[in-house]
């Protein structure tokens, strides 16, 4: 019979494969119910993906609500927009690239099984990333000193009489400066999420650090390295848009 | 001949997802330098009053260093044909479900407040 003679019509079973062909993994690592170590780290990527997914869907809402009031309030977004301190938006975008480029590299030294170079990445990393926070809270802070967070002691004094501090803009009709408002608290909203996510990542980089310096990565077992990777490029790429969004694309408001 | 229908169900004996590829440093270095790049652009450019360009070219930006990011950090131009597959897929997801509700604003009240 042909089919006897064909390997792929046996019963798939773990004893009907043929071994050479299909090589069992003896790692430690390796869970029964995967038949190769190649699937079961596409696996991963594969629910890690899926992950992300959702959280585009998630930063995504919030993208969409900018585009929408940006279009409705446009003068009071300009005008608010251009309070943003862009020198330590763009200083912060350089820092959470080269946060990602360390993570990148991390992920190439568990790779190439470099335990000492691997630690020293992920450092590198978390450090990087407590910088971008450190930009973020100064920045976070200026808002609070000119009254540009949302709440009680918001003021749009800036905005209706910007002569009065300094600043060239239009004046804004009292109504529609009430709408920066709207603007700050989704740029608050917006970063907020951002950082937070920042945040759980730094911790979840010390855990990762402590487990790299044990030499859990550094034997052929990268997966926890790479799907945080993973988290954290997509956590940069949200930055990405963030940047120009907020900050960039409103500095020449057409008339 | 019924090896033509034969359905691997583990997806073992012409595994797909098999090859496994490392990225190099120098070509890490390479993405790192055209973000690095994409990004002085990008601020360059936000000063230059180019009326409605700017938002288009700030975003174009944007959308180009994303896609590097996700092809070369995040390693998908060496991923499966599922993997890619998924991520494609939610970003088209994401656009339509975008376009959807902007056409329902847009037609409803659009430029009326």
């Amino acid at each position: 019979m042909i089919a006897s003679t064909n390997p792929a019509m046996h019963p798939h079973t773990h004893e009907a494969v043929d071994h050479a062909e299909h090589e069992h993994v003896a790692l430690p690592q390796h869970r029964h119910h995967f038949e190769t170590e190649e699937q079961q780290r596409e696996a991963g990527s594969f629910g890690m993906w899926l992950f992300l997914l959702t959280e585009i869907m998630f930063f995504g809402g919030m993208f969409f609500a900018y585009l929408l009031y940006r279009n409705w309030y446009y003068p009071a977004f300009t005008v608010a927009s251009n309070q943003l301190n862009v020198p330590e938006g763009a200083i912060n975008t350089v820092i959470l690239i080269t946060s990602g480029f360390f993570m990148a590299l991390g992920v190439w030294a568990a790779e190439v099984r470099k335990k000492g170079l691997l630690v020293i990445m992920l450092i590198l990393t978390t450090v990087f990333g407590l910088a971008f926070l450190g930009v973020k809270a100064d920045e976070y802070h200026e808002k609070y000193e000119l009254h540009h967070i949302p709440g009680a002691s918001f003021s749009t004094a800036m905005f209706t009489n910007p002569a009065a501090f300094g600043l060239k803009e239009e004046p804004l009709a009292p109504d529609m400066a009430q709408h920066t408002e709207i603007f700050f608290f989704l740029y608050f909203a917006m970063t907020g999420m951002h950082a937070l996510h920042m945040i759980i990542g730094i911790v979840i980089l010390f855990w990762l650090t402590w487990r790299a310096h044990r030499g859990e990565f550094s034997s052929g077992y990268v997966a926890p390295i790479e799907n945080f990777g993973l988290y954290w490029h997509f956590v940069d790429i949200v930055w990405l848009f963030l940047f120009p969004l907020l900050y960039l694309i409103n500095r020449h408001p057409l008339s | 001949m019924a090896h033509e229908t034969y359905h691997d169900p583990s997806n073992v004996t012409n595994p797909e997802h098999a090859d496994h590829h490392i990225v190099s440093p120098l070509q890490y270095c390479m993405v790192f330098g055209t973000l690095l790049l994409g990004t002085a652009i990008t601020v360059l450019a936000a000063y230059k009053d180019m009326g409605w360009l700017n938002p288009v070219i700030a975003l174009g930006i944007a959308s180009f260093k994303a896609v590097v990011v996700i092809l070369f950090f995040m390693h998908v131009k060496y991923q499966s044909k599922l993997i890619k597959m998924t991520v494609a897929a939610g970003f088209f997801t994401f656009i339509v479900l975008i376009t959807m509700t902007l056409s329902d604003y847009m037609s409803r009240a659009w430029g009326m407040w």
